[in-house]
């Protein structure tokens, strides 16, 4: 076990306490009984969350458990069927065909940045580029000002800064994963999406991208993350979410991990051990 | 042999007195054609692939009827076919238009190389990996600057080797225009041949103008792909 390896070495070095100070914070983003099935499929059976500012919510859950839908349905690249999505006091109703109108849809996506499993950098362009296009085209902010923001956040997710001119598949997973987390970051979003960063990595890869991402969460950015990184899910999380079959089986501080009070969830927590 | 190239030397190569010839004429065809075949096809390949059928339908008409059929033929149909049509002689627009021989086969040419075009950059707008149009969609790209800012050059760049074949395909189809009266290379060869009997030389020196069009278009294309599909080149170690 490589990773739990990784994950408890960085542990040790972690400090702040994410969930005390959270607490008193501004509510940033509300899930209200979401609703998602595939044909006859139901997915998500209601599942709600709450996120104050600097706080860090870990998804866990079997494969099937509906945790990935959940956070693709966040930013509606899964259309939810019933429910309500609140950021920052702006609400959409969804439900009977209600869904975002295209300028909400807008304005959600670009406050919340995503982090691929698989990374989804856009191959043919350079690594600058891949940074720089949505807060120029989209935020409209100017190429200069786009690509001092970038070769910023790329230094902050500790890439040398002649990987700018690189093209995607010249770079390991891990240097990928970490490009595609400098690209969220030159949004300067309100919440950051990861949708298990760290799966699709070799396990030698996997510390330098759970290390960029604890440092995120130490500046008190406000995060939600789908992961099967326990050890890590447990140091960085101000709350943990379990699923389980498109419900929220148990949820709580990251406590929950150490002292299961559900039994799916003891299950989970010692099938992950063997 | 001497006799030949001082009498049609000019018009192998620009002019034959009363207007453009020979390589000028082919390469005015060509540029011409790939030029507008290459602009109209990208909304018609977004279109090709998109999900309304409405949109999808007529542009899939559209290719399956050009590739369906000779350009011959569509050459035919466009130079002599339409203009002994009533409907288009006694519209005075269209009556102008297609009274000209070059505008006939520049409209045929086009129609043709834009309906390769569109299924060449219609398959490579599939082949994009769906999770780059998806994180282009959650980074809040959308309608037209998705299309602009990802999907064409995406989509561009990957098709490149095959839409570099296409080009040198229809440089060698420019040669059809000689039918339509139209003084490209052929026709001057064809003009010193019936008047020289040098058959073997008069083609001969079309053949070597057109390998040596190809020859440059080849090289420019190595340096495109050279330029835009490094991203391509697997990563060693």
């Amino acid at each position: 076990m490589t990773t739990s390896a990784h994950a408890l070495s960085i542990q040790a070095d972690f400090t702040a306490q994410p969930s005390a100070a959270a607490n008193s914070a501004a509510i940033k983003l509300t899930v209200d009984a979401l609703h998602k099935s595939y044909g006859d499929h139901q997915v998500l059976k209601g599942v709600s969350l709450q996120a104050r500012k600097g706080d860090v919510i870990s998804l866990i859950g079997a494969s099937g458990s509906g945790k990935s839908t959940m956070l693709r349905c966040i930013n509606f690249l899964e259309q939810p069927e019933a429910g309500a999505i609140t950021l920052d006091g702006q609400t959409i109703e969804l439900g009977q065909g209600r869904g975002p109108n295209p300028a909400q849809l807008q304005n959600l996506r670009t406050r919340l940045a995503m982090v691929f499993q698989h990374f989804n950098l856009w191959s043919h362009m350079t690594v600058l580029e891949n940074i720089t296009l949505a807060p120029r085209r989209v935020l409209g902010i100017t190429r200069h000002e786009a690509e001092a923001r970038a070769r910023a956040y790329l230094d902050k997710v500790g890439l040398p800064a002649r990987v700018a001119d690189q093209y995607p598949a010249f770079l390991s997973g891990g240097q990928q994963q970490r490009v595609a987390i400098a690209r969220a970051l030159a949004m300067e979003p309100e919440i950051i999406l990861f949708d298990e960063p760290t799966s699709a990595l070799d396990p030698e890869l996997v510390g330098e991208v759970l290390k960029v991402i604890q440092t995120l969460a130490e500046e008190g950015r406000t995060m939600l993350m789908v992961t099967h990184e326990m050890g890590f899910a447990r140091q960085v999380s101000s709350q943990v979410l379990f699923l389980h079959q498109g419900r929220v089986e148990e949820q709580g501080s990251a406590s929950i991990l150490d002292q299961p009070q559900s039994e799916r969830l003891q299950q989970f927590l010692s099938n992950r051990l063997k | 042999m001497i006799e030949l190239i001082q009498d049609y030397g000019l018009a192998y190569l620009y002019s034959d007195g009363a207007g453009l010839s020979g390589l000028a004429m082919t390469l005015w065809l060509f540029v011409v054609t790939m030029v507008a075949g290459f602009l109209l096809s990208l909304p018609l390949a977004l279109a090709r692939v998109s999900r309304k059928p409405w949109l999808r339908w007529p542009v899939e008409f559209y290719t399956w009827l050009f590739r369906g059929t000779p350009l011959y033929i569509q050459l035919l149909i466009c130079y002599t076919g339409l203009y002994g049509l009533e409907v288009v002689r006694d519209h005075e627009m269209l009556d102008r238009f297609f009274r000209n021989a070059l505008n006939c086969t520049l409209l045929a040419f086009v129609l043709n190389t834009c309906a390769y075009t569109v299924e060449i950059f219609a398959g490579a707008i599939r082949n994009i990996p769906h999770g780059e149009i998806e994180a282009a969609q959650a980074y809040g790209l959308h309608g037209w600057k998705l299309n602009l800012f990802v999907v064409l050059p995406a989509a561009l760049r990957r098709s490149l080797p095959s839409y570099g074949n296409e080009l040198i395909l229809m440089l060698h189809a420019t040669s059809l225009a000689f039918t339509a009266t139209i003084a490209d290379i052929l026709k001057v060869a064809r003009d010193a041949n019936a008047a020289t009997f040098l058959t073997f030389q008069a083609f001969g020196i079309a053949a070597l103008l057109y390998m040596l069009l190809s020859f440059a278009l080849v090289g420019l294309l190595r340096l495109a792909e050279r330029r835009w599909m490094r991203f391509l080149v697997p990563s060693r170690g």
